[in-house]
Order: C-alpha cells, then structure tokens, then sequence
C-alpha cells in the first residue's frame, strides 16, 4: 500500500513540471483592439484599402461586408478600387507573381491573418521593424527575422534602431528605439496600427459582430429552458421512492 | 385523436410500433439511481444527430477540391445564411463528442459497466470510439488548412512504417504520394458517407445490446435479481418517462455548455480550431510545429514516447494501437469481485487515479513540442499508463472489497 501511494506522489509530481516549462514564447504587446468600438474599425478600415491592399488581397472579404461596421453605401463606394463592384472581394491591386519578383516572397492573403496570427502578435509585428543595411528592403522585424515586407508604415512611424543587451547564458534582450522620428507620434501611430488590427480581427471572422449578443440571447434561453426542464423532471421523479 | 389512434392502429398492424415502443422505451426498465455520469449515453446520441444534421447542410456549400476547400469553408463562414453558426456547431461538436465518450467511457470504468454480462455491449462501444477516431482524423482535413494537411500527413505516415507492406498500404490510403486533393476526395467520401453510416449501425446496435442486458448502475449489481409480483425489477423505473425527462434536462444543461463555446469562444482557445488552420494548406511549407487534435493527443503522445527500433517508428505505431484499442480487454483483465468502485478496494481506485492522470498528462505533452524532459515525462506516463492494464489481473484480485448492497443506493 505504502509503495503505490509512493508510485501515485512520483506521477503527481511528474506532472508539475510540465506546467511551469510551457510557458517560455517571445513577448507580444497587448492590441488595443476592441470590436464594439465601431469608429475604431472604421478608421482601421479606410487605413487597410488605402495602405494594404496594394500588394495584399483579402480575398475572402467583399467591401459590401464593410456596412456591418457601419460605413455606408456611399463610403464603401468612395473605398472601391477601380474595376471593383460593392459585392468584390478585396484583391491586391499588385499580382501575385509580379510581388513576388520585387519582396521575394508573395504577400500573403489577409483575410483571416488575425485568427492565424492573433491580434498582439500583428500589433507587436507591425510595430517592431528596425533599420537593418544588409537587407534588401532595408528593415529587418525582431518578432518576424528576416521578413519579406519592406516598412511599409516606416514613413508614419519614423526609423526605429535595435539594441541588443546581451546576458549571461546567451540570453538576449532585444529594444527598440525610435532614431528619426516618422509622420505621426508613437501614441499616434500605435493608435492607428491599433485600428488596423481591430479591422484585421472584425475581416477574420465579420459574424464575431453577432455572434456575442447572439449567444447571450440563446443561453438567457437555454437557462430558462432548464428551469422548466427541471421542474418537469421533479414533478416526474415526485413518485420515484 | 381517433384518427390518430386508427392510424397507429394500422401502422402496428404491419410493424411492431407499440411493441418497439414498449420494449426500448415506456417498458424498458432502468435502475432508478443513476446520477451525473449516467448522461453521457444520451448525450453521445445527440450529439451525434448534432452532427449528422450540421454536416448535411455544410455539404450543401462545402467543395472537396485542394484548390476550394479552404475558400468554401470561409464563403460558409461569410456568404452563407447561418453558415458560421452550423459550421461552429459543427466544429464544436466534433470536440464535444470526445469530450461525452471520454466521460461515457470513463464511467463505465468507475461502475465496472464492461463486466459480464456487458462485454458485447462493451465491444461495440470500443468499435464506435474507433469509428469516431476515424470519423473525426478525415473531417479534419477537409478545412484544407495547414493543421488539416500536416496533421494528415504525420499520421498517414504512420502507415508507411508498418514492415513490408507499409509504404504500399500509406499510398493506398493517401490515393497518391503525398496527401493530396485525391486524398482529400476520399477522405471526403469516407467522412460523410461511409464512416457516419457504421457510426450510425454500430450506435443501434449498442443500444439494442444494452436493452438486452439491461443498464449497469453506480452500485454496479443488477437490478434484475430483485422482481416484483408484476416481473419488472424493484429498483427499475420505467425509461419512459423518467429517463426521458431527466435526459431532456442534462440535454438542455449540455447545450448550454454547447452554446457557450459556439457564440463565445469557438477556437477554445486554439483546443478546437487551431490557429494555423486559419492558413491554407502548402505541401512547400512544413509548420513548425504539429500536433493533432486534443482528443489525439494521448496517443500521440504514447507514440513519441516509444524509442526507434533500427530506425524504425513501428514499435511506436504499434503502442500508440495497443494504448487505442486497450480498453476492450477489460472485461478479461478485471478479477475483482465488484463491479463498482462504491466498492472497491483503496488499490483499484489508486490505479484508476493514476490512468487518469497519465492520460490526461499525455494529452497534454502530444500538444507540445518534443524536449528531453518532456519525452522523459511521457515515457514515465505511458508506463503508468500501460500499466492500468497489465496489473489489472493482479491488483484487482488482491485489492479489499467492500461488500455489496441487495438494492441500490437512492437517497
């Protein structure tokens, strides 16, 4: 007896470890995206068609889809590229093959890159770009090394440069620090990439603006349901001795 | 209400309608103790009539085609009325039947359900959970997502490993070298034709079986040595209604719990839809990381944990079977003289806690990437694992029982 309560502390404590080693990944900024913010992903979205979709599609998401945050006929209208009807998907005014001549690699498709990536990692990603001579486009990411795409939002955020502390056992600490200041100010342009991402998560999933109050109603139900549902059984069971 | 009656009238006169219905329903008499874990059963059946019924409308828009696949998936979760909803239902559902046959299963650990006389009804249950394995592995694919063509690819690989025929054998099932829109063409057929169909014959069967038998309950005796006057069993109640309108209730409970992670968090997290299947498949691109889905994920496990021999993955394949299929001897490895753990001894309950453990501890180290200490960890697991049934003859033997009641426990 004695040796399997043994046996049964050496698997519990097996277990414990496991849980304290999972936890080691590169740190993300938390994305200040929030969908029931409607003027945020309106901003977010006029700032995509105008600075994205040049070399991006999202070939998923047709502009119509746009009146779900609120942007009217006439707005949707005012964002169509040449050629394009309401009811278009978003395609990258760049062909596939042709991006792929000038970055090296083809822009990837954007329409579910939120769920894929998750919003703090293309929060932290599109804001942590560094001047680096030895690439081709010039800039280097420290969340994503070596990565294809030139800084397209360079101009607006200004040149940023990476420090790197190094610490005993290899462990390296990596900043950024902004050295030419860009178009806009940090809390401006995080503001605005923070737009982008909240339009990049309502794209990924547009039925996520009616999939919560749904879900509220169908549970208040459900639980009225139970109720009822547990009244009957009582009335049933009234005779079970 | 005459015309119903003469029409039943007419029905019963060419099939057994009252008869059925006496027999598997109103007449059909079930222990009257049944708690918590006893609604698992039924809300298996639902949840498999969830995904019959999701599944025939997201075929409606869904192509089984490499180059639209993904696209299809994403037009029902856009352009399609509802589609996200039946799409999410269906997803959802898919964990969610693991998560009900895992606690069926385990249930019928705990109460000693495989015992004699229910070993055929246990059989067929261990066939089902096969079924579904294999039911959930090909609908996997067909999001055609990276987790969906990668995922494929480990496991058809499995295959190739088997000596002699294995390269042969993983080209049979793949339809071609690499998992590809072939595959995915079959994998379609097999996902919603043929696997839903013996799902659905082996699930009647096993119905039919228990009615045979008669429900197992948490005492784990059998209600039907203690008769009344009238023959029905003394601590039986009628299934219908009283089963009927508890199952209805724990049917209404279930769906909240349902309903919460199809409007609230349908990725759970990235358990139920994983992340990277948000990105379409690409034979060029190897994610870096691959792991089944959580419901695999033990045996997964149990498969990483088993060491190459001569540089070959088969002693592995060959445990992560044995770990799959283990259950079914049960009936034969358990000597103990009860059949619930209400009255087993303190070393069966040891050995139940620690197969838990070991499996709910492998499900987790199959989700994360290989390291020395995890595979160490796993081994330790698999062993503990393993050993829930090779000891079972002996430690079921020696273990202390407690004696059994006459009748059930009720309140």
């Amino acid at each position: 007896m004695k040796l399997i309560k043994k046996l049964w502390m050496l698997v519990l404590l097996s277990t414990v470890p496991v849980m304290v080693l999972a936890s080691t990944e590169a740190h993300l900024d938390k994305a200040p995206a929030s969908l029931s913010d409607q003027a945020s992903l309106q901003r977010g979205a006029k700032f995509f068609v105008a600075n994205c979709t040049a070399c991006h599609s999202a070939a998923y998401m047709r502009y119509n889809r746009l009146a779900d945050i609120g942007l009217t006929e006439a707005e949707i209208k005012s964002l169509l590229p040449e050629g394009s009807k309401l009811g278009s998907t978003m395609k990258a005014a760049m062909d596939s093959e042709s991006a792929k001549m000038a970055f090296g690699a083809a822009p990837p498709d954007l329409s579910v890159i939120a769920r894929s990536r998750g919003n703090d990692w293309l929060y932290t990603y599109l804001r942590s770009f560094y001047v680096d001579t030895a690439r081709p486009s010039g800039v280097n990411n420290v969340l994503f090394p070596l990565v294809a795409m030139p800084n397209i939002l360079g101009p607006l955020q200004g040149d940023q440069a990476l420090h790197v502390e190094k610490h005993e056992g290899g462990h390296e600490v990596k900043t950024l620090k902004l050295v030419a200041p860009g178009s806009m100010s940090t809390q401006e342009f995080d503001a605005t990439v923070g737009d982008l991402v909240n339009f990049l998560d309502f794209m990924a999933e547009p039925a996520k603006l009616v999939r919560y109050k749904l879900g509220y109603i169908v549970i208040g139900f459900l639980f009225i349901l139970l109720i009822l549902t547990y009244l009957l059984k009582k009335e049933f069971w009234k005779d079970v001795h | 209400m005459k015309l119903l009656k003469n029409l039943v009238g007419w029905v019963d006169d060419r099939f057994p309608l009252l008869d059925t219905w006496k027999e598997h329903l109103s007449e059909y008499y079930a222990p009257k103790n049944f708690n918590f874990w006893y609604f698992f059963g039924s809300l298996a059946l639902l949840v498999l009539v969830i995904q019959i019924l999701t599944g025939v409308f997201l075929t409606m828009s869904y192509k089984p085609d490499a180059l639209f696949a993904f696209a299809s998936v994403e037009y029902i979760m856009r352009d399609v009325q509802w589609g996200w909803l039946i799409r999410y239902v269906h997803s959802t559902g898919a964990s969610m039947f693991f998560v009900v046959v895992y606690l069926h299963m385990f249930r019928g650990m705990m109460y000693g359900s495989y015992r004699k006389p229910r070993e055929l009804l246990w059989i067929i249950g261990v066939v089902i959970y096969l079924a579904l394995m294999a039911e959930a592995f090909m609908g996997y694919l067909l999001p055609w997502g990276q987790m969906s063509f990668w995922g494929a690819q480990v496991i058809v690989n499995l295959f190739s490993s088997v000596p002699f025929v294995g390269p042969d054998l993983s080209v049979l099932i793949r339809g071609d070298y690499v998992i590809s829109d072939a595959t995915l063409n079959r994998f379609f057929a097999l996902h919603v034709i043929a696997v839903p169909l013996v799902l659905a014959g082996l699930v009647f069967v096993h119905i039919i079986a228990l009615h045979k038998v008669g429900s197992n309950n948490p005492d784990g005796i059998e209600i039907k040595k203690n008769k009344g006057p009238d023959g029905h069993p003394l601590d039986g109640i009628p299934f219908h209604p009283y089963y009927t309108v508890k199952d209805i209730m724990a049917t209404v409970a279930f769906l909240i719990v349902f309903c919460a992670i199809v409007f609230f968090a349908p990725d759970m997290g990235g358990y139920f839809l994983e992340a990277n299947n948000f990105v379409p498949a690409n034979p060029m691109q190897t994610p870096a990381h691959i792991a089944p889905v959580w419901y695999f994920t033990p045996y997964y496990a149990i498969l990483r944990a088993v060491p190459p021999l001569f540089g070959s993955q088969f002693p592995g394949v060959i445990a992560m079977g044995i770990g799959a299929i283990a259950v079914v001897f049960l009936p034969w490895l358990d000597r103990g003289k009860v059949k619930s753990i209400r009255y087993r001894g303190p070393i069966f309950k040891a050995f139940l806690a620690s197969f838990v453990i070991s499996f709910v501890g492998l499900g987790y180290l199959g989700m994360m990437p290989v390291t020395p200490t995890y595979t160490l960890i796993s081994q330790v697991l698999s062993v503990v694992y393993f050993a829930f049934f090779i000891l079972m003859p002996w430690y079921t033997k020696i273990d202390k029982c407690k004696p059994e009641p006459d009748r059930v426990t009720f309140k």
